[in-house]
């Protein structure tokens, strides 16, 4: 393992930054299950970049005769449909690989919208401090309160049922753990040399805060990133299953469950299959994040 | 102990203050007239809609609307329910033992399993058991519970026929709630076979709510245990020659115990968010529930005062578990 790691970092460029992504991937690399999540993650992102050419079928056209077909190893199950047809005879397979492009695209765009807002709202908070910081940090609190599920659930109900308005539901639940985390982080690397140094050479406080601060508080984030990442899809998916996400014939794998639900007993593959989709993204996702949180957190690294 | 109480409320009575602010305006953010909304009436002439309009205190400057909120909080009254128009205090009181039943039970499961895994785990750490309780930990904690539910009904209800799909006992019996704890009430009911009846219904909704708090359980008793082990007075205690049952099970777990407690805590939360789907899944009539049917009824004033009455819990509970936390780690009161 030692010859590994030295052989990582002379092989690599000798400059610091490519240093540190070998010291990086070391550390990562020793965890296994982060390498497995990143492989079935980038199979993913794959999936669904190439939806178009692989999926067998259109993800919304309905075989009218074949109805409920079940998975192929099945008796009456066909070739045509590997994982089976739904209630209306629509491609079970087609219908998962399209909504592969669904989840990882919600998954981006709240953990962009709950990051870039959290990192904001937190840098202000910690670097202002005073009244500004109490403010936010009572608002933080507040939303804190409710379980995150409801207040969503709310916010779409408040704003009308769609995706676009459960992403922004969900970002804003997701997002004071981002403000917390950020003001912590600020607080702490406020005080260190290198920024009072930054600041009597003159920074701006705009420079101060984005700047000189923010690079250096970095790692915490990244680990509750990849955490939202899962959480946004887990949460979206939820609500498409209550009805509030993405609407029909949508094929976004919580509202395939929630069409699929008065079916359960009599065509398991229905439900069986969207919701598997479901755990192996967010397995996936919360292995990599586990990675992530031993190679980028120094203080929970294996000593 | 009393300034830490103290602190903590000052904390506290801002962020309540701050939800009854979101839950009074919310109401009056949605898209529409408050009043049509509030009211339920679709159709309203000019001289209905004024009295209405009157008699919900609309007419007036909006911060006396507040406190008038406020005050009738303060006194007990939610507000009306448009379509059962009962007081919605009323039904929450009458709701809630359901969802308490069921999130005690998925706690109770949560801890009986959670903990001995996790200690075992740290104990034999990087075993193949170990590997095994923490990979199942992790599927766990990544687990969809609206489709484990789906899942547990098409195996051991439909498949094995074993436990019913819904509700919280079987329409075969009945008696008046006295406890509003299905399973203390139908032992007290007297009836045979209604007590069987009452925990197959709890045993899958059980599961499906307990899985998410069982996950993070093991996980953090493992790390919280593996810290402690490595500790100097741990060695003491092995080098003492105390056996490894006094070790780990009197001074190691006394010390772990510190953050899981704050960990069981923090799944109160998580439990009324997972209250919502497990609920809907099993037709459990808990508050959960009430609140997904009240946002497809546009049921609002439910949704207003449910959503108050939810918050306050969650802080009372984080509360209590913030001082439990004073007293078992004195550190942390100063």
């Amino acid at each position: 393992m030692a010859n590994n790691a030295v052989n990582a970092t002379t092989s690599a460029e000798p400059s610091t930054r490519s240093r540190r992504a070998a010291e990086f991937w070391f550390y990562f690399s020793e965890n296994k299950g982060a390498v497995i999540g990143l492989f079935v993650f980038l199979l993913l992102v794959v999936v669904a970049l190439l939806a178009p050419l692989i999926a067998p079928h259109d993800p919304t056209q309905q075989y009218r005769d074949s109805i409920l077909v079940p998975p192929f190893w099945q008796e009456g199950g066909s070739a045509s449909f590997l994982l089976g047809s739904d209630q209306v005879g629509r491609d079970i397979l087609s219908r998962l690989i399209y909504g592969a492009q669904y989840s990882l695209f919600i998954g981006v765009i709240v953990t962009l919208l709950a990051l870039v807002g959290g990192i904001v709202i937190g840098v202000i908070a910690g670097y202002a401090r005073g009244w500004v910081d109490t403010v936010i940090m009572r608002v933080m609190d507040i939303i804190l309160a409710f379980p995150s599920l409801l207040l969503a659930l709310v916010l779409v109900a408040v704003l009308g049922p769609g995706l676009t308005n459960a992403m922004i539901a969900i970002a804003l639940v997701l997002q004071p753990h981002f403000v917390r985390l950020t003001r912590a982080a600020v607080m702490a690397e406020k005080t260190r040399d290198y920024v009072t140094a930054a600041k009597v050479a003159g920074a701006g406080h705009f420079r101060l805060m984005f700047v000189t601060i923010l690079p250096n508080c970095m790692a915490p984030l990244i680990v509750q990133a990849t955490l939202s990442f899962s959480n946004a899809i887990l949460d979206a998916a939820a609500l498409g299953f209550l009805g509030m996400g993405a609407q029909p014939p949508t094929p976004e794998w919580g509202t395939m469950l929630a069409e699929a639900r008065e079916f359960i007993l009599r065509a398991w593959w229905v439900v069986t299959f969207p919701g598997l989709a479901i755990l192996v993204t967010v397995l996936a996702i919360n292995l990599v994040g586990d990675g992530l949180r031993d190679a980028l957190d120094p203080k929970l690294k294996r000593s | 102990m009393v300034r830490f109480l103290l602190g903590r409320l000052a904390v506290l009575i801002p962020t309540f203050i701050g939800v009854s602010i979101i839950a009074f305006s919310f109401i009056r953010l949605l898209p529409g007239d408050p009043v049509a909304l509030l009211s339920g009436e679709r159709v309203m002439s000019p001289e209905r809609h004024a009295q209405i309009s009157a008699q919900l205190g609309f007419d007036r400057p909006i911060v006396v609307q507040y406190l008038d909120y406020i005050w009738g909080i303060l006194q007990g009254d939610f507000g009306t329910s448009i379509v059962t128009k009962r007081p919605i205090l009323d039904q929450f009181s009458a709701l809630f033992p359901a969802t308490l039943e069921l999130a005690t039970c998925a706690i109770i499961f949560a801890v009986v399993l959670g903990i001995p895994a996790g200690i075992f785990a740290a104990i034999k750490r990087g075993s193949f058991f170990d590997q095994t309780i923490m990979g199942t930990a992790l599927v766990g904690y990544s687990m969809p519970i609206f489709w484990w539910g789906l899942l547990l009904i098409i195996f051991f209800s439909g498949t094995l026929q074993w436990t019913p799909v819904s509700g919280r006992i079987s329409l075969l019996y009945f008696f008046p709630p006295v406890t509003g704890f299905m399973l203390i009430d139908s032992l007290l009911s007297g009836q045979a076979g209604a007590f069987k009846s009452a925990a197959s219904h709890l045993i899958l909704p059980t599961i499906v709510l307990g899985t998410i708090p069982l996950a993070v359980i093991a996980r953090q008793t493992r790390s919280a245990m593996l810290e402690v082990l490595s500790e100097d007075y741990v060695r003491t205690a092995r080098a003492k020659g105390l056996s490894p049952f006094r070790v780990v099970g009197i001074h190691a777990l006394r010390n772990a115990m510190i953050p899981v407690i704050t960990t069981i805590g923090l799944q109160v939360g998580v439990m009324l968010a997972g209250a919502i789907l497990t609920e809907t899944i099993f037709s459990w009539p808990g508050i959960g529930k009430w609140m997904v049917d009240s946002v497809f009824r546009r049921d609002y004033p439910v949704i207003q005062g449910g959503l108050l009455l939810i918050a306050a819990i969650i802080m009372i509970v984080n509360l209590i578990v913030d001082l439990l936390y004073g007293l078992i780690n004195p550190r942390i009161r100063h």
